[in-house]
């Protein structure tokens, strides 16, 4: 089994691009003009949800926010893809 | 080392990625029937495309040493109408005594929608009558975790043996809720959705190595065909054995594939 100074020496320089990468996407959300919609709201709640993850592992707690948790099937669909955050504001 | 690619979509790749799969050890190639891209005009798309599927994939994937197996089925994406979707399924059994026919899949749900459902269902029953596996494929993002959901309960609903069950695009918040079950799960490698190489065996590590496999779902989007390799590559870097990896990559896919008559090496 790998020790966490392999696991560092396996992941930090990854883990440490895609973390710049996550503050230079909000910085430029910043600075730009116009609305966000639901998914900058779905994505704030994941960043809150990987720091507090309750019971669960923080990958599982950052996909629960991203979720519908919704039970029942729905009427029709109007699309085909998915957009990566569940959009509570139509769903109600 | 060997290993077995459990979910590819070879129809949209090209020859070099045969040739590299086949370097990288690859020894079968078993491809879902899915959607193209865009949906099919007519159900007699469909019977084309399962003519390349049972015939001309076959002998081209054996050009590079490579068995290439099948399941059949129309895609969720192409289930809304389920009118269209009916007449495509009556297609099917003609199919499914080609030699290299495993089961039916990928079957399952997109949107999570009643005619998904439904479809998803009548599929499940023709899989029973003719006592085939099933691979599922779970919805995308937001999607995913609502559709593990209604699949499980469907299946349930329908008394299907679980281990004869592949449900597959698993990643850590649907992982537990197949295996718990007693479904097979399938973890699909890719570069920005599903699973990183890194989350695969984090997920295998958490959840252990028995009835699992992971795949690169290969198609005509951002995807891998060497995806099932490199994460070979990526269990060695954490100190896994060449047994588990084998495990994963050969064995498992083995033993599931196995409960279908068409499948051997």
């Amino acid at each position: 089994m790998p020790s966490k100074q392999d696991i560092l020496d396996l992941y930090f320089m990854d883990a440490r691009c895609k973390l710049i990468d996550i503050a230079a996407f909000l910085d430029r959300m910043d600075r730009f003009d116009g609305e966000p919609d639901y998914r900058f709201d779905g994505f704030h709640e994941a960043l809150a949800a990987m720091l507090e993850p309750g019971e669960q592992s923080r990958a599982q707690a950052v996909l629960n926010t991203l979720s519908d948790q919704s039970k029942e099937p729905i009427p029709k669909a109007i699309i085909q893809g998915a957009f990566g955050a569940p959009n509570k504001k139509a769903a109600n | 080392m060997s290993y077995i690619e459990p979910h590819a979509h070879m129809v949209s790749r090209t020859t070099d990625d045969y040739q590299a799969m086949a370097i990288a050890g690859c020894e079968a190639i078993c491809e879902p029937a899915f959607w193209a891209g865009f949906d099919r005009s007519s159900a007699q798309g469909f019977h084309d495309y399962y003519r390349q599927l049972t015939d001309y994939e076959p002998k081209r994937a054996a050009k590079f040493g490579i068995k290439h197996f099948c399941w059949l089925c129309i895609n969720p994406k192409e289930a809304e109408d389920s009118g269209f979707a009916r007449e495509v399924m009556a297609i099917i059994p003609e199919f499914l005594d080609q030699p290299t026919v495993l089961g039916i899949g990928e079957i399952g749900l997109n949107k999570n929608t009643v005619s998904e459902l439904t479809i998803f269902e009548e599929h499940v029953a023709i899989a029973q009558q003719h006592d085939l596996p099933i691979l599922i494929h779970t919805p995308h993002l937001e999607d995913k975790l609502k559709g593990t959901r209604l699949i499980i309960d469907a299946l349930k609903n329908a008394q299907v043996d679980p281990s004869k069950v592949i449900i597959d695009h698993v990643e850590e918040h649907t992982a537990g809720l197949v295996l718990d079950q007693g479904f097979w799960a399938g973890m699909t490698l890719y570069p920005e959705s599903k699973c990183t190489l890194p989350r695969a065996v984090d997920i295998l590590e958490n959840f252990g190595m028995e009835n699992i496999w992971m795949n690169s779902a290969c198609d005509w989007g951002i995807s891998d065909p060497l995806a099932v390799a490199k994460c070979m590559q990526e269990m060695k870097k954490r100190q896994h054995s060449r047994e588990t990896i084998h495990k994963v990559v050969y064995d498992n896919p083995v033993k599931f594939l196995s409960q279908s008559p068409n499948f051997s090496l």
